[in-house]
């Protein structure tokens, strides 16, 4: 059994863990910046570990592999930036409707279109939600340390086969090349979720009939049970029909599941929320740092506080409304025009002063820099 | 009195509550499908062990009607899913079906890409010359000849000889049949299952109800007669003499069959590596 240590590595190095630790064995990706570094640490680790790399000739091909190899049984995932994650989406959309779990890792970069390859940006945020087509719900989770990039990756990959469902795990060019400690919990220290497997004999069996927590229990590929996973409207069996009772519970099968398990789902951190007058929300490299603004003003006797939502989706909504109870204004900080502020307006009340404050650097600012911003703005 | 119960040879591997097809009167799927079912009977393989893929097409249909672990997946992208099923579960043979547009046209990157590296997979390609289920548009495999309702004063360009492409691209095993030799076709069929590593049949079909009406064939049967007449059978030819001309002769046979390390084994020697073990 694998024990725990203690590393100093990045972000991408920290997801390379936390996927090996999580029993991720098949990898499929193409080198995009600032997320090539996991491909490559994947390409090393994993056939020491008794995995596969492959380097798909696209964006296309390596989602397709990842859904393919997860349909058979493998824990899958792929990491990609921006541009990559934009080609993604039809795949992304193919896991979607077959409830295939696979875990999909977007190192965002500044954009839109080609960008800065190099350079953070907190763009992808919702795109993560509604990137592909059609109705759906996701889960997508958003880390901004090095030891959160290990947690939220094998928790990514729990929640994938808990739900049945893809998982967006978020990251940043800045958490990507950002080097801390990390400790790498031991098999004992983890708890481990795979997929449930069919009882039924394969004569009784549906693959898509739901239950009460509404998450099909679908058999991999080899065990008998002949499932059809099909990209097509379909049925509990599986079964194509062009009917408008079929479509509708089918949408609502995929969106339900997440719904009504949500509250098992959300994840966010808060501080100083209690007394808020003012309530600072950002995720991610800006959540931190965001963190340790709040913090250094409360010690000048301002009443500040931060909620860091890391389930970004689905998002913490009544949380949110719990610590902004008492805050006369609520601001974003982002490294965009502003994405989160969406979410962030839906879960607050009518007429709630909700504002973004945008850092437009792909420098991330200091805490400091981050005050001044706000007294120009002021 | 006694009870007589009339089953179809093949209904077993059948989804039969699936029927009635898509597929219209005259088309050539089905033909090709019992070939591939006689083909899994005749070598006597475990239902359990074929899992079978397809994107979007008339072809991509096949596997809802057929009783084994299957996927029917987007438009393209059935060559790589089903090379990650094959890596996830090496134990599995699985089988690629797919049109002319869903495997030369927007698949085309991943199927040479699945034939240089050798991909433990078979691609059964179903060349029909045309966009059937999308009613009846240009394909990359439509000859200059023809006509479609996108190209009504004939394609714009020469079509892709599948046969030289895989080929060229390092496929292991390519052949190419026509409806009108379904026993050859299943025999190759056969080879193709047992293949070590990639291969590639493509078989020309008769799609009666578009490509033939709309090229003046009034009959399905006319159609098929003309595909009979320009499938010409070459034994021991090079995949790039093969001809591929609707006028005089599209080469079928048996035209790549060599052994080579597939990417499985490719994917062991480098776990080997990887592991600091010895070959």
């Amino acid at each position: 059994m694998e024990k725990g240590k203690v590393l100093y590595v990045n972000g991408n190095e920290a997801v390379v863990e936390g996927a090996i630790a999580a029993g991720c064995r098949f990898y499929a990706g193409y080198p995009i910046t600032p997320s090539s570094e996991i491909a490559e640490e994947m390409s090393k680790r994993l056939p020491a570990v008794g995995g596969m790399y492959v380097q798909g000739e696209d964006e296309l091909a390596s989602i397709n592999m990842i859904v393919g190899a997860s349909m058979a049984g493998a824990k899958a995932m792929t990491a990609t930036s921006g541009p990559g994650y934009s080609l993604m989406q039809e795949g992304l959309g193919l896991a979607i409707a077959t409830e295939t779990p696979i875990v999909i890792v977007d190192v965002m970069r500044a954009g839109p279109s080609t960008g800065i390859a190099s350079k953070a940006w907190q763009g992808d945020i919702m795109q993560a939600r509604f990137g592909s087509h059609s109705d759906y719900e996701i889960i997508s989770l958003y880390a901004s340390s090095v030891q959160e990039a290990f947690d939220l990756t094998v928790e990514a990959f729990n929640l994938a086969e808990t739900y049945m469902t893809p998982v967006i795990l978020l990251s940043d060019g800045v958490l990507a090349r950002m080097r801390e400690r990390l400790y790498v919990r031991g098999q004992n220290e983890l708890s481990i979720v795979n997929r449930k497997k069919p009882t039924e004999s394969p004569e009784s069996y549906m693959p898509y009939k739901r239950g009460e927590d509404y998450i099909p229990i679908i058999a991999n590929f080899g065990e008998g049970y002949f499932v059809l996973r099909d990209s097509l409207t379909h049925d509990e069996r599986g079964y194509y029909y062009e009917r408008p009772d079929v479509q509708a519970k089918f949408v609502l099968g995929l969106t339900e599941k997440i719904r009504r398990n949500a509250g098992k789902i959300y994840r966010w951190e808060e501080a100083y929320t209690d007394d808020a007058e003012v309530l600072f929300v950002a995720s991610g490299v800006m959540g931190r740092i965001a963190s340790v603004m709040v913090r250094e003003a409360r010690a000048e006797g301002k009443k500040w506080g931060i909620f860091r939502p890391i389930s970004i989706w689905p998002f913490p909504e009544d949380a949110l409304r719990r610590a902004a109870r008492n805050a006369s204004k609520v601001i974003t900080i982002e490294m965009s025009v502003g994405k989160l502020i969406y979410p962030v307006k839906w879960s607050l009340r009518d007429g709630q002063d909700v504002s973004v404050l945008p850092w437009l650097s792909y420098e991330p600012p200091s805490p400091d820099d981050l005050l001044n911003l706000l007294e120009v703005k002021a | 009195m006694m009870e007589i119960t009339l089953q179809h040879p093949l209904e077993r591997y059948i989804r039969s509550e699936k029927m009635p097809t898509t597929w219209c009167p005259g088309c050539g799927i089905g033909t090709i499908v019992q070939s591939f079912l006689k083909a899994v009977d005749e070598l006597g393989l475990d239902p359990k062990d074929l899992v079978m893929i397809s994107g979007i097409g008339c072809t991509g249909r096949v596997p809802h009607y057929l009783r084994f672990d299957g996927a029917h997946v987007l438009h393209g992208r059935a060559i790589p899913v089903a090379l990650g099923v094959k890596l996830a579960n090496p134990k599995l043979k699985v089988v690629v079906w797919g049109g002319d547009g869903d495997i030369a046209s927007i698949g085309g990157n991943h199927l040479i890409h699945a034939a240089r590296r050798n991909a433990d997979l078979t691609v059964i390609m179903v060349n029909n010359f045309i966009y059937g289920l999308t009613g009846g548009q240009v394909a990359p495999t439509t000859p200059k000849e023809t006509v479609t309702y996108t190209s009504p004063y004939n394609p714009d360009s020469k079509p892709f000889d599948m046969v030289k492409l895989v080929a060229a691209a390092g496929a292991t095993y390519v052949a190419r049949w026509s409806t009108a030799y379904p026993v050859l076709l299943k025999e190759s069929i056969k080879k193709a299952l047992n293949h070590k590593g990639f291969s590639f049949i493509e078989v020309i079909s008769q799609c009666p109800e578009i490509f033939g009406r709309i090229n003046g064939f009034r009959e399905p049967y006319d159609l098929y007669l003309k595909i009979k007449k320009i499938g010409q059978i070459r034994r021991g030819i090079s995949p790039f003499d093969a001809k591929y001309d609707w006028n005089e002769e599209i080469s079928l046979g048996e035209f790549v069959n060599r052994e080579e390390p597939t990417y499985l084994e490719q994917l062991e020697e480098i776990k080997r590596k990887a592991r600091g073990e010895k070959a």
